[in-house]
């Protein structure tokens, strides 16, 4: 029943949804006037740009955590060095215009570096930045993905290396003698190919880009995840010694899935880093990373779509709930990971999937009239 | 649970033991080293002739003659003569003549009243000695019977800047011997050939070896300033013998080594500065190695405390509880609780001991935090070890916030108890702080009785049996589940006393568990999960392996190497350190 249902329904929802975030909600914003109820203000479509650029990661996340069973703690990284490659490109492209009037970024000045350093220059090339903010968050993943893989670290102890790894990286990144601007990240962003950053018009490109970039992701996800290899990742979660004794290669399809998240994660940076005008290391450290995969959980893992879901709903009610009462968001974050883990291990698409035949055992109860023996126990947490 | 069953609980029983008993008797006789060091002020006060005779050339009428004697007094720089130019100052000083002897100048205390007459209690003039009378009572000497010696402006002027500086030489004879020793440092900036005869005389009472070493050094400063190059020579060849670190500015401008700067005009004096200064260069060698190596142990030993409960809790159990650091916190702020509540309701002198309690309240504390959690959340997660892992972040979030909100976002002062405070001069230049050894002693007990617990214990045989096969040990009558809640709440009260003792050594505060929590976990991750022995070396090693680079790179980058050394070490041995022969689950 539940799978009739998806199947019938669940591809004009995606395509209904997808047409929502990329044409509906920049139209709204764009082509009615401030005081209809159907505006929707600049500041709304910004904060949902950044939540779809989350939901970007999430994808990438869900596919090496909901899909092959390694839990990375340390995904904040990758984000990061997308963000700071997109982030150096911006602030190479203020130009003479920062405070000290200088062709450095103004925290280089500040710091009394001379020249800039080597690893800058590139970054004065927009088609060289949509490059690297792909490709290094990759390279480096896939790096450290053939150290850890190929001595088949994995499950928690693939969890422990890659926190140390958030760690490490955050430290690096405080540093200033690292020229990204130390604590204080990369910021004072005013133009992007030439166009005003904080125009309204700017950011609802941006925004677009963003939706759009999320649909291609959700497709290229789907595509991973359906082929013959995503069936191996599965296999590889379930029963790594069986693959392994099968005669596949784990590690290399975990390197695989574990690059393409980075990379994901990459393009989901750097197209935060212009939406939200700074990039600094708070976006890289322990805490971040780890947060990143409640989004994934309370979504629903190994669904892709639930990852979306996830990552705008978590940071929807963070923003609403980090306003209204601040103290009580640690609270709720903390519950979060406690009753998602222990009473929705599916989440919100494992709910709604259940919800049909949630509704026929109601159904028939009421038509038994009176209790039933015993009671579903996995229905009775939810 | 599946996993944890092959995780044998390995600790090489006997020579694990041996190594760790060994530790600790070491650490034992340091302590008993400090406890030996001889009490301070065995002065004798006997007043020398010399002096004697110029004391009582103040007694006079002519106003020149008395400021004459006050200065050269004065300029002795002896810090006994303090207490009578001070008396001088304030027209307290008086002379006086007992019956049937010779007028002698006296230091007058507060006057007393006794009936209608008053009376002055006298002090030796040199010594600040009460004067006694016959039955070895102080003596009350009717105040008409006494004469001020006065002290005009003219003399107060003249002796002032002697005085300021005697204010400096009378910390020698200070209780504490740092502060005798920072006096001799600022003596021997102050250069004056005067103070060498009063550094000697001190320098023969002192009983302090690190102090009398510092006077020798001030002695020998002093004197390589002098104008005979013999006596330069000298000094300078005595510097190099007692390794004087503060003279190495001096010593290297003496040989020439200083640019702008030509040197000692006596080329035997250069060429021996130039020795001395190698000398010096290569103990300072030494001791900043000796200094690493206690470094890197003590942070081996606060790392080791943590992995400790990790250890059991992670390596026994296989539960990855990422709220081990606040369970820390936790321990940290029964501290702070306990020692608020000795500061409100206890007498100061007992302020000291609230250590003592605090680490038994710092255990339960989090033991009963860490029971709870195993009852309410963990038990039902077991063999789902990325689930514990979310599980109990949500739960070091709750507790951080709990934290936040009862003891404020603010660190929280946690005062060290005086026994505490200071440290172990080992040799010149090494100073082994008394906190930082306390808690390499903590681990060691710590350790010990972990091992002993799960050894020697009732207790201790059910966890290992539990861990080892769960069916067959529920089938011989224990009750897993009790065990389990057990093992985890011990687990969870090492915690806690890692936090009491993190507490002495770092900020108390809601984030204290999040700055260790990845530290603690590569312990355990290189050390090898299931062996107690992996943790204590592992802790040990990652501890020494990061004071030892930080000098060279600093703290950052040499985290950085560390974990990249790790991870390059989990290439080959991708189970740690100690790993038990199983088969991947």
């Amino acid at each position: 029943m539940t799978k009739r249902l998806e199947e019938k329904f669940g591809g004009a929802f995606l395509i209904a949804a997808a047409l929502f975030f990329v044409v509906i909600m920049p139209s709204l914003n764009a082509f009615t006037s401030p005081d209809s109820a159907l505006h929707i203000s600049g500041f709304t479509l910004n904060l949902f740009g950044k939540f779809l650029a989350y939901a970007i990661l999430a994808l990438g996340l869900d596919l090496v955590w909901g899909y092959t069973g390694i839990l990375s703690l340390g995904h904040g990284v990758f984000f990061g060095l997308g963000a700071y490659c997109m982030g150096m490109y911006l602030s190479l492209a203020i130009g003479a215009e920062g405070v000290y009037k200088s062709a450095l970024p103004d925290f280089l000045v500040w710091n009394q570096v001379k020249e800039l350093p080597l690893f800058w220059k590139p970054f004065y090339s927009f088609p060289f930045t949509l490059l690297a903010v792909v490709t290094v968050p990759a390279l480096f993943a896939a790096g450290f993905g053939y150290l850890t893989f190929r001595t088949r670290i994995r499950g928690v102890y693939f969890a422990i290396i890659t926190q140390a790894l958030a760690l490490s990286v955050w430290l690096v990144f405080n540093r200033n003698e690292m020229n990204l601007g130390g604590t204080n990240g990369l910021t004072g962003f005013k133009k992007i190919l030439g166009l005003e950053l904080n125009s309204a018009a700017t950011q609802r490109g941006l925004y677009i880009a963003t939706a759009i970039v999320l649909c291609g992701a959700y497709l290229l996800c789907r595509w991973i995840v359906s082929s013959r290899a995503g069936r191996i990742l599965l296999a590889i979660r379930d029963a790594e010694n069986r693959v392994l004794y099968s005669g596949y290669t784990p590690s290399n399809y975990k390197l695989f899935v574990f690059t393409v998240s980075a990379a994901l994660a990459g393009v989901a940076g750097a197209l935060y880093a212009p939406q939200v005008g700074i990039i600094t290391p708070g976006r890289i450290g322990v805490l971040p990373s780890i947060e990143m995969v409640i989004w994934v959980a309370v979504g629903g893992r190994g669904t892709l779509i639930g990852a979306i879901v996830g990552a705008i709903t978590v940071n929807w009610a963070r923003s609403y709930l980090t306003s209204s009462f601040p103290d009580y968001w640690l609270y709720f974050q903390g519950g979060m990971f406690i009753l998602v883990v222990h009473f929705m291990p599916d989440g919100i698409v494992g709910l709604v999937r259940r919800l049909p035949e949630f509704a026929k055992k109601l159904m028939s109860k009421r038509n038994r009239s009176g209790p039933s023996p015993s009671g579903d126990p996995s229905a009775a947490g939810d | 649970m599946k996993q944890a069953g092959y995780m044998a609980l390995r600790l090489t029983p006997k020579s694990g033991l041996a190594r760790m008993m060994k530790a600790l008797s070491v650490l034992l006789l340091v302590f008993c080293i400090m406890g030996i060091q001889g009490t301070v002020d065995a002065r004798a006060a006997q007043t020398p002739s010399e002096i004697q005779a110029e004391i009582a050339k103040l007694n006079t009428k002519s106003r020149k003659k008395r400021t004459e004697a006050a200065v050269s007094l004065a300029k002795r720089g002896d810090p006994m003569l303090l207490s009578l130019l001070l008396a001088l100052r304030e027209g307290s000083l008086y002379a006086w003549k007992p019956a049937g002897g010779e007028a002698r100048v006296v230091i007058g205390g507060d006057a007393v009243k006794r009936g209608d007459k008053e009376f002055l209690p006298l002090f030796e003039a040199y010594s600040n000695a009460p004067l006694l009378d016959a039955l070895g009572k102080p003596l009350l000497v009717p105040i008409d019977q006494v004469k001020e010696i006065r002290a005009g402006r003219r003399i107060r002027r003249a002796i002032r800047p002697y005085v300021n500086r005697l204010k400096n030489s009378a910390q020698l004879l200070s209780p504490d011997p740092n502060i005798r020793r920072a006096a001799s440092t600022r003596m021997a900036r102050l250069g004056d050939p005067n103070l060498i005869s009063v550094l000697r005389k001190f320098l023969a009472a002192e009983p302090h070896w690190l102090t009398r070493i510092a006077f020798e050094e001030a002695i020998a400063l002093i004197e390589m300033k002098s104008v005979d190059a013999k006596v330069r020579l000298a000094a300078v060849r005595e510097l190099g013998e007692i390794n004087g670190l503060n003279a190495i500015g001096d010593l290297k401008t003496a040989a020439g080594l200083v640019a702008g700067n030509k040197g000692d005009t006596d080329p035997a004096v250069r060429a021996e500065a130039k020795a001395a200064v190698d000398e010096i260069e290569y103990y300072l060698g030494w001791t900043s190695f000796i200094d690493t190596i206690f470094r890197g142990a003590s942070l081996g030993s606060i790392f080791l405390l943590m992995a400790l409960g990790l250890a059991i809790v992670f390596g026994l159990m296989g539960v990855i509880n990422m709220a081990h650091g606040e369970l820390m916190m936790i321990g940290a702020y029964a501290t702070f609780v306990v020692q608020g509540l000795f500061i409100s309701y206890l007498p100061e002198n007992l302020f000291g001991f609230y250590f003592i309690l605090a680490l038994p309240a710092a255990f339960t504390a989090a033991g009963l935090v860490g029971y709870l959690m195993e009852i309410s959340v963990i038990r039902h997660l077991y063999g789902r070890p990325l689930e514990t892992l979310l599980t109990t972040w949500g739960i070091s979030l709750v507790l951080q916030q709990v934290v936040r909100q009862v003891f404020g976002a603010q660190n929280v002062d946690v005062k060290a108890p005086s026994w505490l405070s200071g440290g172990y001069h080992l040799i010149i230049g090494v100073q082994f702080p008394y906190n930082r050894l306390f808690i390499i002693v903590l681990a060691a007990v710590c350790v010990a009785g972990t091992y002993l617990f799960l050894f020697r214990t009732r207790a201790g045989m059910r966890i290992r049996a539990v861990t080892q096969n769960r069916e067959m040990s529920t089938c011989l009558g224990v009750s897993s589940r009790r065990v389990d809640a057990w093992t985890f709440a011990s687990g969870a009260g090492l915690a806690g006393l890692a936090g009491a003792a993190l507490s002495q050594v770092g900020n108390v505060g809601p984030d204290l568990g999040q700055n260790y929590i990845v530290d603690s976990f590569m312990v355990v991750v290189t050390g090898g999960v299931g062996k107690l022995m992996g943790a204590i070396v592992a802790g040990l090693g990652l501890g020494g392996m990061n004071k030892l680079l930080e000098p060279a790179m600093g703290a950052v980058f040499a985290k950085v190497v560390i974990l990249i050394m790790v991870i390059l070490f989990l290439q080959r041995r991708p189970e740690g350190l100690f790993a038990t022969r199983a088969r991947g689950a």
